[in-house]
């Protein structure tokens, strides 16, 4: 599904991602974990080219995406994203922020736009905040509003990235739950977190990044059990 | 001292004419710079150095010299060089047009950088193309933060635009000095003129009110 080759990332003089290769398949949840700086966001973002890599190419169900004649926005169309900081347009009530681009960009008619927004925000217990403005909402109901926006795009792979550190303690939860039901429908993911009991729970496959360079990709009880690289063994015990 | 508004009477409707004409030529103006100046802010934060110089030299010129002389240069300099004799009303709205977009380019361009980065991320993300997402994303969260300088931008041409009596045009400045001339008396039709610019610029903060009030609905 997702094939990344030896992608370098660089900021100025300073390489962010170092050779990084991977694949992620059909279906897998991948939780990429690491210290903060590490380049894990760089990498998720590289990922539907919001960066583009220095070096390096990525493939998406066999099509190079980092070929420049590829139509970006062609390919955004079906990668969904989530920010930590939600970026819900503040000026649309929550259904125009989750119909806006299906119609826009997907031109689909109105009415089985908002049909189909309105499940999606069913399914995210928002049924009742439809004509709420986002700076209406708390946290982790904008950043469900956003999680509905984007599979509103109906996409086949979603990316998340830090999606609940901007939240309130008492907020993760409900965000990380209808990120959990998201997985068990079979949604292939790349979620960059902190939450490490999530991480377990929920991914097939951990991937531990640290200064630019993939050091560990196991799966859960694997990495969390017995890590092989010092600096993973270090990160985790100061982890509470 | 002594003030005589009763000799003023039979010229008040001439007088009141003048609103109009004003009116007609600063609301053109307005739009004219609106338009012109969205489209140079977009020049001025693209990565297409040229349009990026173009506008910043642009922008430069019509800050950088008097309003009367852009508008003395339309109006006499355009025949001199064309041999089209320029109606005042063209070269009026040309003028103020031309001059307000330098102006209205710098405050939608300070608009738009002030939106957060993360808008524009989520509408890449989402696939949004560059048009819709300028128009119906980040230009009326930008036009929200500045509409306060907006307004003050469109108070300041509507009084400014009492220059273009200099080149004959019967706006309402123009009709208060010609009424002067008529009467020996400059200081009630003034007084009166004055006194109308004054109101219509109330209006003008009212209407701005109101529609900064709409905006922020969402908050």
């Amino acid at each position: 599904m997702i094939k990344v080759e030896q992608i370098t990332k660089v900021f100025g003089k300073n390489p962010v991602l170092k050779n990084i290769s991977t694949t992620i398949h059909q279906g897998e949840v991948v939780a990429i974990i690491g210290p903060s700086g590490s380049g894990k966001s760089t990498f998720l973002r590289c990922l539907n080219l919001l960066e583009k890599p220095t070096e390096g190419k990525i493939y998406i169900k066999d099509q190079e995406i980092t070929n420049p004649k590829v139509n970006i926005l062609e390919v955004r169309k079906h990668i969904g994203m989530v920010f930590q900081q939600f970026n819900l347009f503040p000026h649309m009530t929550v259904l125009e922020n989750v119909t806006y681009a299906p119609q826009k960009v997907k031109k689909l008619a109105k009415g089985e736009v908002e049909k189909n927004a309105k499940d999606l925000l069913a399914k995210v217990g928002l049924s009742d905040k439809v004509d709420s403005y986002p700076s209406q909402l708390s946290g982790g109901q904008k950043q469900r509003v956003a999680i509905a926006r984007a599979l509103a795009m109906e996409p086949e792979i979603m990316l998340f990235d830090e999606p609940t550190s901007a939240l309130d303690p008492e907020m993760v939860k409900e965000v990380l739950d209808v990120i959990k039901d998201l997985a068990e429908t079979g949604m292939t993911m790349v979620i960059v977190t902190h939450e490490m009991n999530f991480a377990k729970e929920v991914a097939d496959r951990v991937i531990f990044i640290d200064d630019g360079v993939i050091l560990e990709d196991a799966e859960p009880h694997q990495f969390f059990n017995e890590p092989k690289s010092e600096r993973a063994k270090d990160f985790l015990s100061k982890l509470l | 001292m002594n003030l005589d508004f009763s000799q003023l009477g039979p010229y008040i409707p001439f007088l009141l004419q003048g609103i109009w004409i004003t009116l007609k030529f600063v609301f053109v103006s307005i739009l004219i710079g609106l338009i012109l100046g969205t489209l140079l802010a977009l020049c001025k934060i693209t990565r297409h150095s040229i349009l990026t110089w173009f506008a910043n030299a642009y922008t430069s010129i019509f800050r950088g010299t008097p309003l009367i002389l852009q508008l003395m240069i339309i109006f006499y300099a355009i025949p001199q060089l064309t041999g089209y004799d320029i109606p005042t009303f063209l070269a009026a709205i040309l003028a103020f047009g031309l001059n307000s977009a330098a102006y209205v380019s710098e405050i939608i361009r300070a608009g738009i950088m002030a939106v957060d980065k993360g808008q524009v991320e989520a509408a890449e993300a989402l696939g949004i193309p560059y048009r819709p997402m300028m128009l119906n994303i980040i230009l009326p969260q930008a036009v929200k933060n500045i509409l306060p300088a907006l307004m003050n931008e469109f108070i300041t041409l509507t009084k400014e635009s009492a220059v273009v009596s200099t080149i004959g045009y019967l706006d309402l400045m123009r009709r208060a000095q010609i009424i002067g001339a008529q009467l020996y008396r400059n200081f009630e039709p003034l007084l009166v003129a004055g006194l109308i610019y004054w109101v219509m610029v109330v209006i003008l903060t009212k209407l701005g009110s109101i529609v900064e009030r709409r905006l922020r609905a969402s908050d």
